[in-house]
Order: structure tokens, then sequence, then C-alpha cells
């Protein structure tokens, strides 16, 4: 199945690891990403703009260029942010005929939102399939007590961008369970992980960061996995705050499910973007026996 | 058949709760025939589940008893329990009524209303009446087992009006694995009868109340308040049973999940209310003052409990209600927090209640042992339907729309169709009253109108 793909900034960026472990194992069960020859940022960082112009434009020109290079009719994303602002333009484009033109005047095209947008994961378990997947794993992660958590972005707003449960989501778990993992229910899979609060109000940040890991640790959670990279980020990096206000604190970490899904597909993970994590995860892999690596690589980016 | 200038003066009521019991009674009690048809096995509607009433505290199964009784005998109003309407032709003065007779699997003219088949029936049930509730139960091995409150041969209560059993076939061993019979084995006159077979029957009426009532916004649909996942969230109606002497705690304050008795508890208001986004926009009126009442009656069981309510704004416009919620705070101690709750979630054995002190700004934490949640009120199942049947209109929300908001509240577009109680939108038990006999009224000045003396069943 071929699928045009938007990386978006922060999967060309700092999420390289996660962009490398999503493309290598959506490859292995089948889904061929096709990255947009030409593509600009989503839009997400515009809405700090006043005139709302941009917020659209910005989405619509990807969806535009999704369109016209794709083939598929179909994009992806393993951004969230990215899914939540392509998917939520779409639609406006698809329901507001005014400002569609407004928008289809500024980008110089016609678009009345013909592209479907899918987030990956989204993708994975209803075009692919988690069985599918599962017939594919050949480093099953056995005993991995893994506790998924949503954010907010492939959840809220509910009838614009859900493809799961908004109060209970299941699909990272149910991905987690195909990759045989045990998913470790939670309370907080879909609570704020404190977003950009992180730059103004760390405090803040740290402490609902704190609630959410303590949590999911409380369920027996040895490792967190998300799909969304501000969440990774923040779960993650808040850690090294978390151990100097909460003594006795225990690290823990904090996985892109890609990276796991590389792992469990028997995939070389070297490249994965290890060193970034601020509470490494490698410890973890190799006590149970799931790291792959090649031996030179020990330091991917 | 005696009729004024072709007028048919019998009255048809769909609905038998309070307000349609009202309406039943006031217009019987004038010397004309009432068809009164419920769905559901007995009369009385949701009030038959009530603890007790604001703001005076009496017992509802004592104050309505009376009145289903007089009901169930009086010689003008023909009863159609668990019926529905089918079809309905006609207009005014001469409605031609088509009533499906469900099976009840047990033959009513023979039964004794005994109560040997319900005490033997070897299944334990979740009932609607008890809104599903499952509590724990210790068995002989020690272990504790989740139990449904019902059996599957049952009758609403031990009050019911009429007290007949009917077979919940979903959850009857028989029906379902084709053995047992023990209902049929223990009944003393022979009146378990699993061949039966629903029926229908018509009636001829020249006016019709449509008294259809209510029910709450599914709890499984507030899943931010961990509604059909956690066992100690549960609905008003849950609570009403669960506060009531004839429920199935025998009124003992017990919670589902461990039958421990819960020492904090927090009400949630407006859950589904007063909601565009998610839920229903409007309010739905009751809430605040039955809130009161469970946290007052809850307070009076257990006396070292903590009970908060969680409040928007408390809506108590009624006769003696304002002084009611203050008695709540002042003389029971129930605590109100002013602001929402925004998420509920099971940690150990406590249910944590996340919300907002918009008093204080501060975000505040509840680890409670039970969380009462006030669904919006939503019109009943089936008035859709039954609108359509009718040529009738209902608002976007399912209620039934008024001839006129102000000044025709009671009547419908159509002439001879009538309305009554929470069926046009939420209200509490006196309104519903006042408009049973609002109702009844407005049938009675039409049969008075036209003349001749009250007709009967052909």
């Amino acid at each position: 199945m071929k699928v045009s793909y938007f990386p978006g900034c922060t999967l060309n960026t700092t999420g390289k690891g996660f962009d490398r472990a999503v493309r290598a194992s959506a490859a292995a069960v089948g889904l061929e990403l096709v990255e947009l020859p030409e593509w600009n940022c989503c839009g997400a960082t515009f809405p700090l703009i006043v005139d709302n112009m941009l917020e659209l434009a910005a989405p619509a020109h990807v969806l535009v260029a999704a369109r016209d290079e794709g083939g598929s009719g179909l994009v992806t994303t393993a951004c969230t942010t990215c899914y939540n602002v392509l998917q939520r333009t779409n639609l406006f484009v698809r329901e507001h005929e005014e400002e569609r033109d407004r928008i289809n005047d500024f980008i110089e095209a016609e678009y009345e939102g013909e592209v479907q947008v899918k987030d990956i994961v989204h993708l994975l378990r209803d075009d692919i399939g988690f069985d599918a997947v599962q017939e594919r794993v050949q480093k099953p992660l056995e005993g991995l007590k893994v506790a998924a958590y949503y954010g907010c972005m492939v959840l809220r707003p509910p009838d614009e961008v859900a493809y799961d449960d908004p109060d209970h989501p299941q699909s990272l778990d149910d991905l987690m369970a195909a990759l045989g993992a045990t998913p470790v229910d939670f309370p907080h899979k879909n609570e704020c992980c404190g977003a950009y609060l992180a730059v103004r109000e760390p405090e803040v940040t740290r402490e609902m960061v704190y609630v959410i890991l303590r949590s999911a640790k409380a369920a027996g959670a040895e490792a967190l996995v998300t799909n969304c990279p501000l969440c990774q980020f923040n779960l993650d990096q808040q850690q090294t705050r978390i151990r100097n206000s909460h003594a006795g604190y225990q690290s823990v970490p904090v996985f892109y499910f890609s990276q796991l899904m590389g792992l469990a597909l028997g995939l070389d993970a070297t490249d994965y973007g290890w060193s970034r994590h601020y509470v490494d995860a490698r410890p973890l892999l190799r006590e149970r026996g799931f790291w792959n690596e090649t031996p030179d690589a020990e330091n991917g980016a | 058949m005696t009729e004024s200038n072709g007028h048919n003066k019998r009255v048809m009521i769909i609905g038998a709760g309070i307000a349609g019991m009202q309406a039943a009674l006031d217009i019987a009690g004038s010397g004309y025939q009432v068809v009164l048809v419920d769905r559901l096995p007995s009369i009385g509607g949701h009030m038959h589940q009530l603890s007790e009433t604001f703001p005076t505290l009496d017992c509802a199964q004592c104050i309505m008893t009376p009145r289903t009784v007089d009901v169930g005998r009086h010689p003008n109003i023909q009863l159609h329990v668990y019926s529905e309407v089918e079809e309905i032709h006609g207009e005014m003065g001469d409605f031609r009524v088509r009533i499906l007779h469900k099976a009840a699997y047990v033959n009513w003219e023979l039964c004794t209303a005994c109560g040997a088949c319900t005490e033997k029936c070897p299944q334990a049930v979740p009932v609607a009446f008890d809104r599903h509730l499952e509590m724990p139960r210790v068995l002989r091995t020690g272990k504790m087992r989740h139990q449904g409150t019902g059996k599957a041969i049952y009758t609403l209560s031990p009050q019911a009006v009429p007290k007949k059993p009917v077979i919940d076939v979903e959850h009857c061993t028989y029906f379902q694995k084709g053995k047992c019979r023990l209902c049929e084995k223990v009944c003393p006159v022979g009146a378990i009868d699993f061949e039966q077979e629903p029926s229908v029957s018509e009636e001829r009426v020249g006016a019709i109340i449509l008294a259809t009532g209510y029910e709450l916004y599914p709890l499984e649909d507030l899943g931010e308040y961990g509604g059909g996942q956690v066992p100690d969230v549960i609905d008003a109606l849950a609570m009403e049973r669960l506060l009531s002497a004839s429920g199935p705690t025998a009124g003992v304050m017990r919670r589902p999940s461990d039958g421990r008795e819960p020492k904090e508890v927090v009400w949630i208001q407006c859950a589904g209310s007063r909601d565009p986004e998610l839920g229903m926009p409007y309010c739905s009126k009751i809430c605040c003052m039955y809130s009161a009442k469970q946290a007052m009656l809850y307070k009076h069981k257990v006396h070292g409990g903590q009970a908060y309510v969680f409040y928007i704004d408390i809506r108590s416009a009624g006769k003696r209600y304002e002084e009611f919620i203050q008695r709540s705070m002042e003389e029971d101690q129930v605590l109100y927090v002013r602001g929402k709750v925004s998420k509920v979630f099971r940690e150990n054995d406590k249910v944590m209640v996340w919300g907002v002190d918009t008093l204080t700004g501060l975000p505040t934490e509840v680890a409670a042992d039970l969380v009462v949640i006030s669904p919006a009120m939503i019109a009943s199942e089936g008035t859709r339907q039954l609108a359509t049947m009718l040529g009738l209109e209902v608002d976007t929300h399912g209620w039934w729309v008024e001839q006129e908001d102000n000044l025709s509240p009671l009547e419908t577009s159509r002439p001879g169709i009538f309305l009554a109680g929470a069926g046009i939108g939420p209200k509490d038990i006196p309104e519903a009253v006042s408009q049973g006999s609002g109702a009844a009224g407005k049938v009675l000045s039409l049969f008075s109108r036209w003349g001749g003396p009250p007709d009967t069943a052909e």
C-alpha cells in the first residue's frame, strides 16, 4: 500500500530517529510511505499570528501537494500535531465555502478537501491491520509492560480528529499487544502533558507529567509509549526535573511507538534516536534482550 | 357505544407515570373511561424508583402507593401494562389505537401474585428498575461475586400494581439454554406459560394524552466521568435505588464495587446538561434539588460521611426549594464546591475526582468512595416513533413540541391530543402532577362540550 507521507518539522529535526523508525517499520509491514516532494510547515506554529489565514493556508498548501503529487489521495503523518492541523484544515475547507475561496486565492489553487488525512497509527490499525503487523513480528517484546500514552492531538476535538474513544483510547495499547508487549491500562493516557507550558511554566508541566508517570508506574508500567513528539519530549525531559523535586523518583523510559515497532519487527534499530532520550531507554531493552544493534553504531543520532 | 355527534368520550393515556396516573384518576373520577397504557409490567413510572421526595422528604413509594392502588382498581380505568402502542389512526373524537401486549410468559388470569416463582428463580440478573446495578455478594465458598439485583422472573417491586410477574427472556435459563422451568414447578396455580404469544387489541377513544416521560442520558456516554468503566460511578437513579428502603440493599448505604459503606461521596451536577458541545444544551431542572436530597439522605444514613456537590450554580426555583438547599448545607453539612469536574478515574479502591473550585480558582481533588452523576434528562425511548405515528413534532432533543409555549403548553398541533409530564421537558413531581391534572381538564372540557353520557368499550 502506497501512501503520501508528510514528515513535518519535528520528524525532520529533533525527531529524526522517530522518523527513521516510522519509515522502516511501515515498510516492513507493507506500507510504502512516499514523502511529498515539496512540503512546508503544517501550520501548527502559525496560530500565534493574529491573522488566521496562514494557519489555514499552510496546511491547505500541504494538502494540495498531497493531491497533486501524492497520487494515492491519502496523506499520512506520524506527527500528531501535524495530523491534527491537516485533518482539521481539511474538514474546514470542505465545510466552509467562503473561507475556502479565500484560502484558494491565497495559495493559488483549487482545493475542496479531496484528500484524505490519516494518522499513521490509524492507518496501521485500519488499513494494514494490527493482525498483519503481528504476523511480521520477529522478536516479540514479551513481558515488556508498557503504558500507552495518547495526549490530546489524536483525540480532541473528538468529532474532528478522533479515530479512537477519546476517553478510553485503545489503538496504541492494541498495537503494543500486537508487538508482543503487555499494555498496561492507566487512567491518565489522555491527560494533558503540559505541552508548551514547558516553556513558560516548567513547574506546572513538571507536576502534570509527574502525575501521569506516577500513575502509569503504579499500574505496573516499566516504560511508556506514545505517538506524539511533544508528549514524548515532555514526558521524557521533565523527568530530569522531577528527579530533583520528588525524592526517590525512579526514571522510566518513554518510547515512540515506532521505536518499539522496529525492534519487534527485528529491524536494525541503531539509528532510532536513542541518544536523544533524556532517560536512556537502552538499558531496559538490553536487560530484556530486545536490543537490536549493529556493534559499531551504539551512538546512532 | 353511545356517541355524541360521532365523538367517542373515552381517553387513552400513554405512559402510566405520575403525570399519566394523575390524568387517569381525574378523568376516571369524572365518570369517563380511561385506557392507560405503559410498556413496563406495572405502573408508577420513575417515581416508583425514588427513595424520598424533595422538599418534604416523604417516602416516594408510601405517598404514591395509594395512587397506584386507586388506578389499579378503578372501575373506569382499563390498564394495559407491558403493552405498547403500535398504530394510531383517526382523529379527535374517533381515534383507533392498536396495542401490542407483550408476552409475559405468565397467565395473569391465573396468577395469584404469591411470589414463589421469583423467590425460587435461580437466576440473579441486573434489572433496569435497579439501573442494572450489580452488587457484591459473599458466596458460601467465601469468594465475592457481583450479582444483578433482580430475577429472571420478576415484578418491579413488592408494591407493584399490577403485581404480576413477567419473564425476562434474555436472562431466563430456560429461554437461553432450554433447561430449568423451576418457576413452572413451584407455581401453585400453573400460571407459567412458556408458549405464550404476544397479542394485539384495538381501542377506540376520542382523545389522547401523551405522558411518555423521560430517561437519563446514558452513563456510558459520560466517559470523562468514568461512566460505564468505574463501578462506583453511578447515576442518580441508581443512587435512589441504593437509598430506597425497598432497594437492593434495603436502604443500607453500600457501594457497588466491594459493598463497603462509602465515607466520601461526590455528586456531579450538569453531566451532559448545559453542555452543548458534548451533551444537551438545556438545564435538566431537577438535579440541584434531588442531589441535595440524596446528599441529605446519605448523611442521615452515614453520620460521619462527607458529601460533596460539584455544581455550576444552584437552581432551586420552587416553593421551599431554596430553604431545602440551605438545610442540606447547614443541618447536614453537605459541602458545595462551585466548579465543574474534569475527570473521574479509579485509583486503588478510591474514585478520584478532579475538578476546579472556581471560588478559589484552584484545581481540586477528592478521593471519593462513590460518585453520583446527575445525567441530563432526555426524552424516553420511542418518543420519536410515537411522534411519527401521530404526525406530531418533537424538538431537536426529542421532547414533545407544545402547540404554543406560553399559553397552550398542554396542547399539541393536533386537536384531541394533549401532553403532560416530563415528555415535554425536564420537570419535577409536583409540576408533572399539575400537568396531568391540566391535561385531564382539557380532555374533560372536550367531553363536556361534546355532551351525552360517557362511552364504554364496545
